[in-house]
Formats: structure tokens, sequence, C-alpha cells
């Protein structure tokens, strides 16, 4: 296959589709809606299932039923649509279905705006539905990351029945860049013991449920989905690293933010600062490991995010406050551009730096004399 | 003469559908989950569909079904499982899918998703329990509480000014385009049950020729929730209910009504 | 080493499309590049725009503060853009639509008469060819066979029946040469 110019939400479309992706549901919501336009013509067209739901509450609630058949299921939305699905990703989670989820993510809180924004991090990574669970977040920052990402999730979530996220904003859903798509699979013609496809051949009827009475049975529900969790943060660490290797600063940066923090570092390299960009591709589990090994290597570290500093936290824990960290965030649906960023880094190479305090403080008290 | 011998010589009139489970009922004395259950089995068994056929169960008291009706389950959140039911028959438009709810799950916190599965022709089946109030929770008002009725989150009597009249669901699906089959039925007494399970057999076989969304609503006894006796029950049901929600069909496809069951 | 556009006027310019054929033909000539439009209801409120980044490298930001090209097709597109343009820079614009001078004398300016040129070729559609030919011409980042290659291929089928048009359009865009080069 040669490359083609793709638009962000429909290479993620054709690549769910080529991933062999048997069933959608989804509603619209900018700035995710292509991904839902593209899927109406082609999954039809191919004799798969879509439907364009009432609500997101339906919509998640559908993808739960198809993903209890074993079937290939996904479906996408942006924040506030997000938002509304907690509860069906809560019981999906419960049920340890797997189902991948796209988050085109938008400025928030409420309806906020369009602008791109990594807000729903901490939704996400740390939680959204109730109850103990995990789900696996990839972060891609370009269309072809989207592409090879969206293809892998739905591998992922078998692998580990859990739900997987490719996380993104309005800018990586929207641009358009010269990609490559994957050769079509076949769809899936052998199916897990667990799915419920009607007890054929007089065999035992199935059960898939998130309800369990018994409260010592749901605790080994818990410790088995927290067992598959541990696994994941052991095997599942992915992340690219740029001029890494002599440097004696670094930023760290997932999707949007990373990329743009790219610029920014080419720009700092250029006046001879020795600054590298760790970029996080699989955001759940957090990268913690490498974090921490590099830290021990670095003099400061700048964490660069489109939320208030939600990454933030997992880099001090990672770090355990042993190496300085900053901070650089804009948030409400705002991107940073990389002369914003080559100041931060400007900042970090001047110092003092400290490992005391909080660097969401020393950022909000900058950015506070200025609004 | 020996029990076997005396046993082959006995005509079996009644006994379990084979796809109804071992399990002793968990239902309350007098509740007609028991009943409901066992004509869905019974309409299972006859059609031969156990093996297609899947099951989505709600939040409420029915939530068990999935414990005695013995095919492949599937659990729904609260007012979800018209959207799960969609999500399995799109996956497996082959299977045969249906959604036991009750009235609280299916027209209080989903009637999105049941006027949406309605309205798109959804090619499911729903059994439909009233009870006239939220059970499993300990019997407050629902959307299909009488006027007047108490219950311990109307404990004065359901007051229509404050608090709203009670939905016909049969009566508001029926206008859907969508729907081939929208009845309601009632299990008060065995001339009745007998017409549910005529009914339920005919949503099952419309869904089988992907006729569309088909709906049997059963009005059913709730006798602990309503402080009263089994017989004071079903005495209670027919003669405060039916009034109100009157037996019928609402909508029934031209096809369907010349099937002979 | 990287090039940064902006293409910025009225919908219905062509604006969009114009920033894409220019991604097409970076993308068949090996280049890294990305097109990223302005989003959201901005988009149906009556301005475009979108930034083109070409680059031999892999690319960072898909936005860019201070472009090193600036096409644009209005009035406001002029205000908004001629402050921006990084010295030594480039802007291409539609003289049909704008009625005053630039103010800066550290960038390169080509005025170019699109509509009354689209006009000429038959089709007043064809004013985003004539100042995409005008901009390659003044900055070559591709040579002008890529971007006619790029339309022969990428021109969207119902609109095939005008390829010629828009070759013409690209070539009569291509002679507005600026009399001073940029840097």
């Amino acid at each position: 296959m040669s490359r083609q110019l793709l638009k962000g939400n429909e290479a993620i479309a054709e690549a769910a589709v080529r991933a062999g992706l048997q069933a959608y549901f989804g509603y619209p919501i900018t700035p995710q809606t292509e991904l839902l336009e593209y899927l109406s013509l082609r999954m039809p067209e191919l004799g798969r299932g879509f439907v364009q739901a009432e609500s997101e509450l339906a919509a998640i609630n559908m993808v739960y039923g198809a993903a209890c058949t074993g079937a290939r299921v996904m479906t996408s939305s942006s924040s506030p649509g997000i938002s509304l699905m907690m509860e069906g990703l809560s019981y999906i989670a419960g049920t340890e279905l797997p189902v991948v989820m796209v988050d085109v993510m938008r400025g928030g809180p409420g309806l906020g705006n369009l602008g791109p924004s990594q807000g729903d991090y901490n939704q996400i990574v740390h939680g959204g539905g109730h109850g103990d669970y995990h789900c696996l977040a990839l972060a891609p920052s370009n269309v072809q990351e989207a592409i090879d990402m969206t293809a892998e999730a739905f591998d992922l979530a078998e692998q580990y029945r859990m739900i997987t996220w490719i996380v993104i904003d309005g800018l990586i859903g929207q641009i358009m860049e010269p990609a490559e798509l994957p050769p079509m699979q076949p769809l899936k013609t052998s199916y897990p013991d667990w799915a419920t496809r009607g007890a054929e051949g007089g065999r035992k009827a199935r059960l898939l449920k998130s309800f369990y009475v018994d409260t010592l049975e749901e605790e080994a529900v818990n410790i088995r989905m927290l067992k598959r969790w541990q696994e994941a943060r052991e095997h599942l660490v992915r992340y690219r690293a740029y001029y890494m290797e002599d440097a004696q600063f670094a930023v760290i940066g997932f999707g949007s933010a990373g990329r743009i923090a790219l610029s920014a570092v080419r720009a700092a390299r250029a006046e001879g600062i020795k600054v590298g960009l760790l970029r996080p591709l699989v955001i759940s589990p957090f990268p913690e490991a490498v974090v921490r090994e590099v830290a021990d290597r670095l003099e400061g570290i700048l964490v660069v995010e489109m939320n208030a500093g939600m990454m933030l936290d997992d880099v001090l824990l990672a770090t355990e406050k042993k190496t300085p960290v900053e901070f650089y965030g804009r948030v409400g649906g705002n991107a940073p551009l990389p002369d914003e960023i080559l100041e931060e880094i400007h900042r970090l190479a001047k110092g003092p730096l400290t490992t005391s305090g909080h660097p969401r403080d020393r950022w909000f008290n900058r950015i506070s004399k200025n609004n | 003469m020996n029990i076997r011998q005396e046993m082959e010589m006995e005509e079996i009139i009644y006994r379990r559908p084979s796809t109804l489970t071992e399990l002793s009922t968990g239902y309350c004395p007098g509740c007609t989950h028991g009943v409901a259950h066992r004509l869905v089995a019974e309409v299972i068994d006859e059609m031969g569909i156990r093996g297609q056929t899947i099951g989505v169960a709600p939040v409420g008291c029915s939530v068990f079904a999935y414990k005695f009706i013995d095919v492949d389950f599937v659990q729904a959140a609260h007012g979800r499982a018209p959207a799960m039911a969609t999500g399995i028959k799109r996956a497996l438009p082959d299977r045969i899918v249906f959604t036991y709810q009750g009235d609280g799950d299916m027209i209080s916190i989903g009637t999105g998703e049941i006027v949406h599965a309605a309205t798109r022709g959804e090619n499911i089946t729903v059994i439909f329990i009233n009870n006239a109030n939220f059970a499993m929770t300990g019997g407050q008002m629902a959307p299909t509480t009488l006027p007047g009725m108490k219950t311990t989150s109307s404990p004065l009597g359901r007051d229509v000014e404050q608090m709203g009249y009670p939905i016909r669901a049969c009566e508001v699906l029926a206008t859907l385009d969508g729907t081939s089959y929208v009845v309601r039925r009632s299990l008060h007494n065995p001339k009745n049950i007998r017409m549910a399970k005529k009914a339920i057999r005919i949503a099952f076989e419309a869904q089988a020729r992907g006729m569309g969304f088909s709906m049997v609503e059963l009005l059913s006894t709730c006798p602990t929730n309503w402080g009263l006796s089994p017989v004071q029950a079903t005495k209670w049901l027919e003669e405060k209910m039916l009034p109100y929600y009157p037996l019928g069909d609402y909508k029934v496809h031209p096809t369907l009504s010349d099937l002979k069951i | 080493m990287q090039t940064e556009f902006v293409f910025s006027g009225f919908g219905g310019q062509g604006v969009m499309f114009a920033g894409q054929l220019l991604s097409y033909a970076a993308m068949d000539d090996g280049l890294h590049v990305t097109w990223f439009p302005s989003y959201g209801p901005e988009m149906r409120g009556g301005t475009a725009n979108c930034v083109v980044i070409i680059s031999d490298e892999e690319i960072g930001s898909p936005m860019v503060r201070n472009p090193k090209a600036a096409v644009v097709f209005n009035l406001p597109s002029l205000d908004k853009y001629e402050p921006l343009v990084q010295p030594g820079g480039l802007m291409v614009i539609n003289a049909s639509m704008v009625n005053r001078e630039v103010g800066r004398d550290d960038i390169t300016c080509v005025r170019v008469p699109a509509n009354e040129i689209a006009e000429k070729v038959g089709d007043k559609r064809m004013v985003n060819m004539v100042m995409l030919g005008a901009l390659i011409a003044n900055l070559p980042i591709v040579p002008l066979s890529s971007l006619e290659k790029a339309l022969r291929e990428h021109l969207p089928q119902r609109h095939q029946r005008l390829l010629p048009a828009n070759l013409l359009a690209l070539k009569e865009g291509s002679v507005y040469l600026a009399e001073k080069a940029v840097k």
C-alpha cells in the first residue's frame, strides 16, 4: 500500500474496519463526527453492523451488547459524550469485555468548546466510571500512529479483556498527513468460550454480568482483573524518545502536546540546550519505570500538557520527587505553540531548579500574573 | 406394577420446560415473575430455539431471569437492556434476542432506549413486566404506579398534581412505525396466563420472521410491596390495574393476525 | 528544514483545497507534510483557514505562530496574517479582494488579481488555483509539475471535468513573480 493523505478521524475509522471491526455504534459530536459519518457508509457497504444511537448512553450499551458476542466492536465520541458513557464503561469493565473506545478530546468542563484538549486524562487513565477497574489507553500524536494503534487496540483489548482507548484531540482528529493503511484483515471466525452467541448444540448456557451478590465472589473478580492490569503494567510499556542520549533535561508530553513539544525541543537543541523529549505512546498503564529511570540521569524535567497537570501527578509519583520537575499547561481547549514551550525550556535550563513545592503551584502562580 | 410402568401409563400433562432451570424460585410468594419466566421457557422449547436465543436481564427483581431461563444471558445496566439487545442483534442478526424488563427499568430510566429501539424497528422481543412499582428497591413509585396508589416514595398516595400520571407503555409504543406487535396481557388467572403465552409466542415468531420490534406487556402482581396476600394481590390487579391498563392488542402487523399458533 | 504556509479566506473560495493540493504534491515528492484546518463553528461562519507544513523530517507542531508564507484570499485574512508572516517571508495577496497596500517592507508580496484571472480562465471557482500557482512560483518548495500531477490524481471525481481549467489557472497564477525574491 502506498501513502495517502488521510484525516485523523477517518484514518482511525478505516483502520478499525481493516482490523476487523464488526459493529460500530455512535452518536454525533464535534470534533469526532467524521468517524461516525465515515462508518455510516463504510460498515453497511461491507455488511457489518452500524447504528447511530439515540444517545451516547445507548451507544455504549449497544457496544456492551455486541461485545458480549465476542465481536470486535468500537464506539467513538468526544469528552461530554464520553462522560455520558461512563456508566456503560464501568459495566463493560466489570464484565471483563474487550471494547475499543476513541475519545477525541475537547475543551471543558461542561459543554466546553471544540478546541483540542487533554482534559480527559484523569477520566480515562485514573477512572471515570464507578468501581475498581483500569483501562488501557494509547495516545497517538500523528495519523500513522493513530492507524497503527487502532489496529493494535483490538488485539490488546482481547488479550487483556480490557477497554482499550485511543485518546486523541481535535488536532489529531482533524489533521491530514500522509499515512499508510494496513491491509484488510478477515473477520473473526472463532470466538472465545465466554461469548454469549446462543447455546448451540445443547451446550451449557453462558452468562455475562457485572453483578455479584456474593461480595467474596466480586472480590475474586476484581483481583482477576487486577492481575491482568499488573501484567499490562509490566509488558505494555511504550514511548518514543527524541534526543535523549545526551540529554540533561527532558520534556515529557503525550499526544498533541508531545508533538508540539518536539518543535520546541529542536529549537532548543539548535541553541545548544541539551534537551530531549519523552513522548509516552501508552498512557495507561503510565510508563512509570521508564520515567523513573530517565529521571535519575536528568537535571530537570518539564511536563507539558493541554490540561492543568494531570499526567504531571503520574510523573511526580514516578520520579519520587528526586528530580526537579516543572510544568507548563494550556487549559480550556487550547494547544500551546512551540515558542511557549521553548520559553519554558529556557526557564528549565537557566534554573534554579527545586524538588520542593509543587510544579503546578509554580505554573499557576506564573499564569495568574497574566490572567 | 412398579413406578416406572405406572408412569408409562400416565399421560404427562405438566412438566418443567427444559429451558427452565431446576432452581427453586427466589421470588416472593405470589409474585408472577415465575409464571412469566415459565411462559418464556415454554415458548423457547416449543419453537426449538434454545440454542439460538440470547436473553438480556435488566436491573430490578427480574435480573435473576438468567438464573431460571436456561439460555445464554447478559445482564444490562438499569434501563439499557434494549440498547444492549440492539448491540447483540446487530452483531448476530440470525439469533433470537429478547429483553425481560420491569416497569421501573423500562419506562422510567430506560424510556429513551425502549422508545428508540421500537422506532428503529429493532428486531428484538421485549417482555415487559408491569407491577406498578419499583419492587427490588422496596416498593417505590414507578411511572406505572396508579393515581392515588401508596408506595414507599408516595406514602400518601400518588398525587398526579405533584407526581404526574402513569405511562401506558403499549399505547405509546404502538404509535411507532417500527413496531410489529405490541400487546398487553395479564397474569392474574389461568385464562389470561394462556393468552399471555400465546402472545409471547407470537412476539417471538414476529422476530423470527424479521418483522421488527415486538413487545408483550404482562400485568403482574407484587404482593410484598403492595402489602397484600397473594390472593388479594391477584384480586387487586384485576380490580385496579385492568381498568387503567386495558388488556388488548395495540399493534398487530397484518401478517401476524393470520398466524396459526 | 521546514516551511509553513497559511491559506486563509472566505468559505467557498477553495482555501482548504488549495492547502490540500499543496500537501498532496509534497507527499508525492516524498516530503513530510501536515495539513491542519480551522475547525468547529468558525468553519461555518464564513472564514476558513488551514496551515500546511512541509519538512524533510518528522513534523512536530502542525500549528505555527509565524508562517513562512501566507496566501490571503480576502481583506480580513490580510489584516490577520500581515503581522504574523516571518521576516523575509512571503504574502500572496488576492488583489481582487484587497483594497489596501501592505505596510511591511521586510516581507515579499505578490499581488494577484485572482478573481479576474479565474474568470478569464472560464470559472470563478479557480481563484484558489491561481493563488497556489503564484505561491509556488515565488516559493518553489515543490515544482509546479508536482501540483499538476496532484491535481490530476486528487481532484475529486465530481470535479474532473474542471481539470483543464484548474491546470490553466495554476499556470496563469505562476507568472506573477515578485520583484523581490523570497529569502
